[in-house]
């Protein structure tokens, strides 16, 4: 009797077990099934090169919302990662016990607040203070800062403990050598965490890529490819959330395809991540 | 000062200087920001914190808020009920079960991780394909609930298979030598063990759905009632945010809901920071 509940409990331990596998299928069947049909009715290098996003004369083309994403992304990671890595730097390094017990649970509460709080901010305080500065309220670079803010609290976590998991003795031996404290961190701890500090910045750029409810705030979504900074832009999630409710038929299914497409995209940064942690562990 | 053609005797170091500059302000910038995020949200949604914002019943007049934070704390029960047992015995399998080098382990590993890095509106679409559109849940709080639950398991089977990692072997070992089988073990000795662990994963994983927004609006809808089953359309606090903040009318009830929606991220951080306290506390009292 105890042998066989040992086994059945052994079972459902493995079955559930299998559950993540299942879904990680499941999500991509469901995508690709209902994606592809579509992708192939209006050609693949149409939509993903055509530059004309235009659902009422069934011109479906994702190039603009593909360079969107790419644009704003770049932009959070000019803001994002030198701002989130000095300061990681700080909190490994330089941060005093006192300040550090104000600043930790500051950045928990950063990547606490949920991203519509990000987007209600931007679209009171930020966009209408770039319109002020620069003409543009919604814009790439509005969406841009807001979503450097928004990797920081990744960015900052991942770096700070790639930072402290270099041994003192690295440090030590800088300053030994009669480096400065600075110059110790800098040439010889950060290049030691390389490793760790690139996969905080990949995190941050998953994190940005896929980032939806406070870019579509304030990036203005017009689905052409941005002239300069300060003109709207849409990315591939705004697409999605902009247009799935109310769509129907082939604009439904490219909507579903640009999902995949999303989804392919952050598939390859997974695999990147996973490449550089392999190399930390090394 | 200048530079010597030759080794200068005396290099003047501009580098520290400027980096510990930059390392400050950095710091200083993010601190900053975070404040005063937090601070405008706070100041200028307090005074607007009005009873009609709590009244029971939600109309376009009031905007009540309650009907979302019930949803909410509904929503949150229902993805753990669906997501903790997965997310548990996922992990129980890999750190008590599975054999080392096991591929299958290899597999479920690289599953979870895809599972953490897929962003939420792509649960959201998947979640409308598979159970709102396939198994026919209309927009329902069990679609929705079901969406996040998939969502939150890498959360869960994380920090609970590094609790029971935490676990000393000799727990295990003595509990084997008392005559007590594998099953016994694990439910009796390691796991109770492990609980803090588990908490601070179902912590997380609560923060997760509270701010959810994307993955919700195509699977459970936006109904601002209190459901009467799980096959209602209903809509979370962050969803009526979302909402509340598109419609130009209700600006000041947006602040006072965007107040309400940070206290609770606040009050789930302290909740968290204050398990993990305890864990630490009495690891060190041991």
């Amino acid at each position: 009797m105890q042998k066989i509940l040992e086994m059945a409990m052994k079972m459902i331990f493995l079955i559930a077990a299998c559950v993540s596998i299942l879904f990680v299928i499941l999500i991509c069947v469901f995508l690709f099934a209902n994606g592809l049909p579509a992708i192939g009715e209006i050609g693949p290098l149409e939509f993903l090169l055509g530059t004309h996003w235009k659902p009422s004369s069934d011109i479906y083309g994702i190039a603009p919302m593909i360079v969107g994403s790419v644009y704003v992304t770049a932009g959070a990671l000019i803001i994002g990662t030198p701002l989130g890595l000095l300061t990681a730097v700080y909190l490994a390094r330089f941060c005093p016990k006192r300040i550090y017990k104000v600043i930790d649970p500051a950045i928990s509460l950063m990547a606490g607040i949920p991203s519509v709080i990000y987007g209600f901010f931007g679209l009171v305080v930020l966009v209408p203070f770039m319109r002020e500065l620069t003409g543009g309220g919604k814009s790439v670079l509005t969406a841009s800062v807001l979503l450097g803010i928004m990797i920081l609290p990744t960015v900052i976590r991942v770096s700070e403990s790639a930072l402290r998991a270099v041994p003192q003795s690295y440090y030590e031996g800088a300053l030994a050598l009669g480096a400065s404290p600075e110059r110790s961190v800098f040439f010889s701890v950060l290049p030691a965490a390389k490793s760790g500090v690139l996969a905080g910045i990949v995190l941050g750029i998953g994190r940005a890529v896929g980032e939806t409810m406070a870019v579509i705030m304030v990036a203005g979504n017009q689905a052409i490819i941005p002239e300069s900074i300060t003109s709207g832009v849409r990315t591939l999630t705004a697409n999605i959330v902009v247009e799935m409710g109310y769509a129907s038929g082939l604009h439904r299914q490219a909507l579903i395809a640009t999902a995949a497409v999303l989804f392919v995209f952050i598939l390859l940064i997974n695999l990147l991540l996973s490449l550089l942690k392999r190399r930390q562990k090394i | 000062m200048n530079n010597a053609p030759h080794p200068p005797r005396k290099r003047v170091d501009w580098f520290s200087p400027i980096a510990r500059i930059a390392i400050r302000s950095a710091a200083g910038i993010t601190s900053l920001v975070i404040m005063f995020i937090v601070g405008y949200i706070l100041i200028k949604g307090i005074p607007h914190l009005k009873p009609s914002l709590f009244a029971w019943k939600y109309n376009s007049d009031n905007v009540s808020l309650t009907p979302a934070l019930i949803n909410t704390i509904l929503m949150t029960i229902l993805s753990l009920i669906v997501a903790v047992p997965f997310g548990t015995f996922t992990a129980i399998y890999l750190v008590e079960y599975a054999k080392r080098g096991n591929k299958l382990v290899k597999i479920i590993r690289m599953a979870a991780e895809t599972l953490a890095g897929i962003p939420s509106i792509v649960y959201g679409i998947f979640g409308m394909m598979l159970f709102v559109v396939h198994l026919k849940w209309q927009y329902s709080l069990l679609a929705g609930g079901c969406t996040l639950a998939i969502m939150v398991l890498p959360v869960i089977m994380r920090t609970t298979e590094e609790a029971l990692l935490a676990v000393p072997d000799t727990y295990r070992e003595g509990s084997f030598g008392l005559g007590a089988g594998k099953l016994r073990t694990v439910f009796k000795i390691v796991l109770p063990s492990a609980v803090p662990g588990i908490l601070s994963g179902i912590i997380l994983a609560i923060g997760r759905v509270v701010g959810e927004t994307a993955a919700l609006i195509f699977t459970a809808g936006s109904l601002a009632k209190i459901p009467h089953g799980a096959f209602d359309s209903t809509r979370t606090l962050s969803v009526h945010m979302y909402i509340l903040s598109g419609e130009a009318l209700h600006i000041d009830e947006s602040y006072a809901t965007a107040v309400v929606l940070i206290l609770l991220v606040l009050f789930i951080n302290a909740v968290s920071s204050w398990i993990a306290k305890k864990m630490t506390g009495e690891k060190n009292g041991k």
